[in-house]
């Protein structure tokens, strides 16, 4: 790790002494005899800067070699395939990414409507007295490690479905495909209400944020007309922080489609696609964590990695529209102060 | 006041009320879970603890007693490792990104590529190390398992140090560097220990971020059910020991699965909160200069 940062920076010093290291902002002229430590210490930095860089790139470029073998072997049909069965060798991703989806995409839709109600609630209605505390608490949900998700979703909260929920739905739903199956209380219907539980904190402090970029000015203009708070925020905040709310729905979709431990526990664990939110699934990331280690072919394991790929590359693409979207609202405000 | 009778008026009211009934019972809606899961956490996991709980090894499958005290000691080194690896890592490329890139391309490429690994999923970068460190060694390791939790904090540690620095006003750089300073002695003399504090507690929370991961551990570091202090050979950890345990049939076992869960629990809670409370103090302390 050292080998090449001293590298870089012998060549950096060769060449920098003329003119010294010039920071963009920064006072130039500054005494000879510092240069040397000075190119050390900014090519040090510079080297770090860049392994973070590569990093990325390193976990694309050695995921994607290992998936090779399955890849060559079944062919992009890997994707679509539905067949998952170890003891013959055969894998298909299909119903994982289905999975990984479907209970990403039901997470959202819970978690939405609540993120913007409590980012409402800490910006547009709580006293400040209230706001830290609440705040605080909503950062603490956090911070909960996903595997304590995964373990009280399993022991406390899947036997509440099984009694309580799953049969009060198909009572009075029973007649959509949605609901069909025994009610066992795991399934994808758990593993989605965990999964939106655990990403309400992410959306909400993102919106938050955004909904405190509003000038303060549009909204007591607004006041002033005599909207209600409500009007305020339908007319107001909403429509100008659109791109952020956009932004921190797809980070929100992000932790969702990765997340592993707090699903692996409650999704049930089996390679089937079905329309019934009560029958247990599988996503890529619980797939991984049940299999990974029980892999015994060279197949197995590739096949697996495959599935490692595929959700790396959707949730870098997720997060990277999340990023450029959160990017234009910053941009959007700053332009707008100045 | 002039009586506002309108039907209108009354709508707009009613629908107000309603909206901000409905984000007032969605704080609560949070807040609910919150407490369930502390509730549960508490009631299940405090009996678990013992003497025996944080002293002695686990016992074999079915049988009563033992402790987890590889696996907390196991945690504790994992992390400690990941800390070793991360934290110089995080702070020089923070650094270079408030320091010297500032606004360049490099620079926002970093920021870029950062943000999107600390919502990476976390068992891809398992995958990763499994690939680059397990299979070449052929082995499961400590040091793998530190290695994949270094890499999930150095994008959080990369942008606290730059925030934290971006605090440091320039005025006081111009100062030292008009005495004659150089700029590297600036950065470490004037700059860090500037944001010293807020610096730690960044590196806090990458922590307690981290502390909790079970994903990438589970093909790195494996598990252990003895003493182990060589990083190269498989560790016990709480957050595997809680997963394995959690899946088991035994009574005892759920009960220390509990125990752990909520031990890992209090110790990501209490340094998360710690950790926020001194960021908000240096961040006005920042602003106010």
């Amino acid at each position: 790790m050292q080998q090449p940062a001293e590298g870089a920076a012998e060549t950096a010093a060769r060449q920098a002494p003329p003119q010294g290291p010039a920071a963009p902002g920064r006072p130039q002229g500054r005494p000879r005899r510092g240069n040397l430590p000075d190119v050390l210490f900014r090519a040090t930095t510079l080297f770090f800067a860049g392994l973070v860089l590569l990093l990325i790139l390193a976990i694309g470029t050695v995921l994607f070699a290992q998936a090779h073998l399955a890849f060559s072997h079944f062919g992009l049909k890997f994707l679509w395939t539905k067949q998952w069965d170890p003891v013959r060798d055969s894998f298909g991703a299909l119903p994982s990414i289905f999975g990984t989806l479907v209970s990403s995409f039901l997470a959202i839709l819970i978690a939405v409507p609540v993120s913007l109600g409590i980012a409402i609630f800490l910006t547009e209605m709580a006293p400040p007295w209230l706001q830290k505390p609440v705040g605080l608490a909503v950062e603490m949900l956090a911070a909960v490690p996903s595997i304590i998700y995964g373990m009280w979703g399993l022991f406390s909260f899947a036997p509440i479905v099984a009694r309580h929920m799953e049969p009060w739905l198909k009572h009075h739903l029973g007649f959509l495909p949605l609901f069909q199956g025994p009610p066992m209380g795991i399934g994808m219907m758990t593993a989605s209400i965990i999964l939106a539980v655990m990403i309400i904190p992410f959306i909400t402090s993102i919106t938050r944020d955004v909904f405190a970029l509003v000038p303060a000015m549009a909204k007591e203009s607004a006041y002033g007309l005599g909207a209600t708070t409500w009007e305020v925020v339908r007319n107001v905040v909403i429509p100008y922080t659109r791109t952020g709310i956009v932004g921190a729905i797809f980070l929100g979709l992000g932790r969702a489609l990765g997340e592993t431990m707090a699903v692996t526990f409650v999704i049930g664990n089996a390679h089937d696609i079905s329309l019934s939110l009560l029958s247990p699934s599988n996503t890529i990331s619980s797939t991984l964590a049940n299999e990974f280690t029980e892999a015994t072919s060279h197949l197995y394991v590739s096949s697996l990695i495959a599935l490692g790929l595929i959700l790396f590359l959707i949730t870098t693409i997720i997060l990277s529209v999340a990023k450029l979207l959160l990017w234009r609202i910053e941009r959007q405000v700053v332009g707008s102060v100045r | 006041m002039r009586r506002h009778g309108g039907l209108r008026h009354r709508l707009r009211k009613a629908t107000n009320a309603i909206m901000m009934a409905l984000s007032g019972a969605s704080a609560l809606f949070g807040l609910f879970w919150l407490f369930w899961i502390l509730k549960d956490l508490i009631h299940k996991g405090l009996p678990a603890f013992s003497v025996a709980f944080f002293t002695k090894l686990p016992t074999p499958p079915g049988m009563a007693g033992g402790g987890l005290v590889n696996g907390i000691v196991g945690t504790l080194l994992i992390t400690a490792m990941a800390t070793l690896i991360g934290v110089p890592v995080g702070i020089l490329a923070g650094t270079y990104l408030a320091e010297y890139g500032r606004q360049s391309a490099l620079a926002h490429a970093v920021r870029f590529v950062s943000d999107i690994l600390t919502s990476a999923p976390s068992i891809v970068i398992g995958v990763f190390v499994y690939a680059i460190l397990v299979q070449p060694m052929k082995g499961f390791s400590g040091l793998a398992g530190a290695l994949a939790l270094a890499i999930i904090m150095i994008p959080v540690v990369t942008r606290t140090t730059e925030e934290m620095l971006r605090l440091v006003p320039n005025a006081l750089r111009e100062a030292a560097l008009a005495l004659g300073a150089p700029y590297w002695k600036v950065i470490l003399r004037v700059c860090y220990r500037r944001v010293l504090g807020g610096m730690t507690t960044g590196v806090l929370l990458a922590i307690a971020r981290v502390a909790g991961e079970t994903a990438p551990l589970l093909f790195t570091s494996l598990n252990n059910p003895y003493w182990n202090f060589n990083p190269l050979e498989p560790t016990g950890t709480l957050n595997v020991t809680i997963f394995n345990y959690a899946m088991s049939p035994y009574d005892d076992w759920r009960t220390k699965a509990w125990g752990a869960a909520l031990l890992i629990t209090l110790g990501v809670l209490a340094t998360t909160i710690v950790a926020r409370i001194a960021v908000s103090r240096t961040q006005r302390l920042g602003s106010q200069r």
